[in-house]
């Protein structure tokens, strides 16, 4: 089954979109930039292209969502709880003394959470690993992996790349938030990693890029398209905008990883109304 | 039991063949390597059971993280590579297997100075202070080949993150009677009344001759093979305190982070701490010689073994 078919995606994002703010403003810390680059791609996989029960978790034959960017926990808790994970009113909780929902993904906490991370570039080994062992079990399930474009400094994401076409892995799904920052600067005064879509053709996957990652139609396209990919690796390349949604936090390196004052809140909330 | 009758061997040579055992009796096993897995014995494993084996090239990290995936299905995930390249994958080490308390099992081999000829960059004198400081890790040293392979065993059969450190030189065979081998347990191979050696690894030997030679002379030391580094079995560090009032520690690994460093942890917390000396790598790195060479080089030697005995007697009175 696909759990959230049906629903209002447009109306969903804007419901995580004011989740992410209170969370993050709430907890005086954490991610809301990354988070609102990704909002739209978490709610077409959860809502549209995911095969996945939030009743049971556990199902063996789940398709899996690898968050590979750690750090961008407030739009993965959220689209879990509005998909009905666990409840919405656990999300005050986030980052606070003995809540579940931790900083930084951990597997397991709450259900849904299918990887620990927040040291970036390791999101792809494992994505790659569940996937393998999958085959080994014979579940023809999917595994998603979303990663930063900052993130795309680390070696050991092109080792998973060279590693999943060497193999012949398919049904991996990589996911590149491309909104252009990463921690202290924008990626392109930070480290050159373009061009990506050319280098992981070159590493043998199959990619789609210059997407628009806040078109919620586009999304679940190149999505669907990335999902029946056969006997390669699949990318998609998002272009977003960190902070999308808040006009100040949009575009600014400076909402990476800072929360919001009182003043701010107040106007982002409504910028979310 | 000290008496070697079986021929010397790598400990090493117990991982293939051990994995091939367990997995044709039923285990469910997938091995990853890092492209040594002729030196690591993996390989035989490959031959046996090609789809279950997955070589990641020379890229550890990407193979550490892949592991953990791999282990989220069920399957028991075997990392075979040398102990310094396992070190080079230290945080994925602890966010994709520690943290998440997966089902998997570092074997590598070269452990230690033994690795001889190659020199400090490939001799692992931090390997297990690294996995001992990684929360959910068991640690074992096997001190034999027959060991090794009941340690192999017993981590495929437990589930959790285990690191087992195997070594490259061909040793003798102390348990030729079969292993001993209890996770957290020291084995007392020769009880004694002055002095506790406990030891780990190719040392366990050395330390067994030690005590022969420290008897022909009056002091009647005990012998505890500490295989698990940890869980260590405090348990047994408590009563070689008690019973013979001094203790040795003897590894191959440095002393301020290894095995040494946590017993003495451990006897402090005792309420009649003893006088301990420390056999192992000094603060220092390795160097190119035969295995041996090397070993003599750092005091891990009988002689080096003895030598700390003795001290660690004088030093009661
Ligand atoms: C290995 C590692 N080094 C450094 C960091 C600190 N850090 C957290 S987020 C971040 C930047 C990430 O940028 P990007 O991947 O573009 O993520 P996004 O823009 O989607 O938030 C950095 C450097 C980290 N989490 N992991
Ligand atoms: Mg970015």
């Amino acid at each position: 089954m696909v759990a959230g078919t049906g629903t209002d995606l447009r109306a969903f994002t804007q419901r995580v979109r004011r989740h992410v703010v209170e969370m993050v403003y709430g907890a005086q810390s954490g991610h809301i930039g990354g988070s609102m680059s990704s909002t739209e791609i978490l709610a077409v996989l959860y809502g549209r292209i995911m095969r996945h029960d939030p009743k049971r978790p556990d199902w063996a034959e789940r398709d899996r969502f690898v968050m590979s960017k750690g750090h961008c926990t407030p739009v993965q808790y959220a689209t879990l709880a509005e998909s009905g994970y666990f409840p919405v009113e656990e999300l005050s909780t986030f980052r606070k003394k003995g809540t579940r929902l931790q900083g930084h993904s951990v597997l397991g906490k709450p259900e849904g959470v299918e990887n620990s991370a927040g040291a970036l570039g390791m999101g792809l080994s494992f994505g790659l690993g569940i996937r393998l062992g999958m085959r080994l079990s014979n579940i023809d399930a999917h595994v998603y992996v979303l990663m930063g474009d900052g993130e795309q400094d680390e070696g050991q994401v092109w080792e998973a790349a060279m590693a999943a076409s060497h193999h012949g892995v398919d049904r991996l799904v990589a996911i590149i938030d491309r909104n252009g920052i990463q921690n202290d600067d924008f990626t392109a005064a930070t480290m050159r990693t373009e061009p990506l879509d050319e280098k992981y053709r070159a590493f043998g996957w199959e990619v789609r890029a210059g997407i628009d990652g806040h078109n919620l139609e586009a999304v679940e396209e190149a999505l669907a398209w990335a999902r029946d990919v056969r006997g390669k690796p699949a990318l998609v390349i998002f272009d977003t905008v960190k902070g999308k949604g808040v006009s100040f936090m949009e575009n600014n390196p400076n909402f990476h990883g800072a929360a919001p004052n009182a003043e701010q809140f107040a106007r982002a909330m409504e910028e979310l109304a | 039991m000290t008496t070697t009758n079986l021929p010397a061997a790598a400990t090493r040579e117990a991982l293939g063949p051990t994995l091939v055992r367990l997995q044709q009796n039923g285990a469910d096993i997938v091995v990853v390597d890092a492209d040594l897995g002729k030196s690591t014995s993996a390989r035989t494993f490959r031959d046996a059971f090609p789809e279950r084996f997955f070589t990641f090239g020379v890229a550890e990290q990407n193979m550490i993280s892949a592991a953990g995936g791999l282990a989220t299905l069920g399957h028991v995930v075997v990392a075979s590579t040398f102990a310094v390249f396992a070190e080079h994958a230290f945080d994925q080490l602890r966010m994709s297997v520690a943290q998440p308390k997966l089902n998997v099992k570092v074997v590598a081999s070269h452990g230690g100075v033994s690795t001889g000829e190659d020199g400090a960059s490939a001799q692992s004198v931090e390997d297990y202070a690294l996995f001992s400081s990684l929360v959910n890790f068991t640690v074992c040293v096997p001190a034999d080949v027959v060991e090794a392979e009941a340690m192999v065993a017993a981590a495929v059969a437990t589930p959790g993150p285990w690191y087992i450190r195997t070594g490259r030189p061909k040793i003798p065979v102390i348990y030729t009677d079969g292993p001993r081998f209890q996770i957290g347990k020291a084995d007392m191979l020769r009880d004694g009344t002055d002095v506790t050696i406990v030891a780990c690894g190719l040392l366990v030997e050395r330390s067994l001759r030690a005590a022969e030679a420290l008897q022909a002379s009056g002091i009647s030391a005990r012998v505890l093979n500490m295989g698990t580094i940890r869980p260590l079995d405090v348990a047994a560090l408590e009563a070689a305190a008690k019973d013979t009032g001094a203790i040795v520690v003897a590894e191959e690994h440095l002393t301020h982070s290894g095995l040494g460093a946590m017993c003495a942890q451990a006897i402090a917390a005792t309420t009649q701490p003893v006088p301990m000396e420390f056999v192992g790598v000094q603060s220092r790195y390795g160097e190119s010689a035969t295995w041996d060479e090397v070993l003599e080089i750092m005091g891990l030697t009988v002689e080096g073994v003895e030598a700390a005995a003795r001290k660690v007697v004088a030093r009661k009175r």
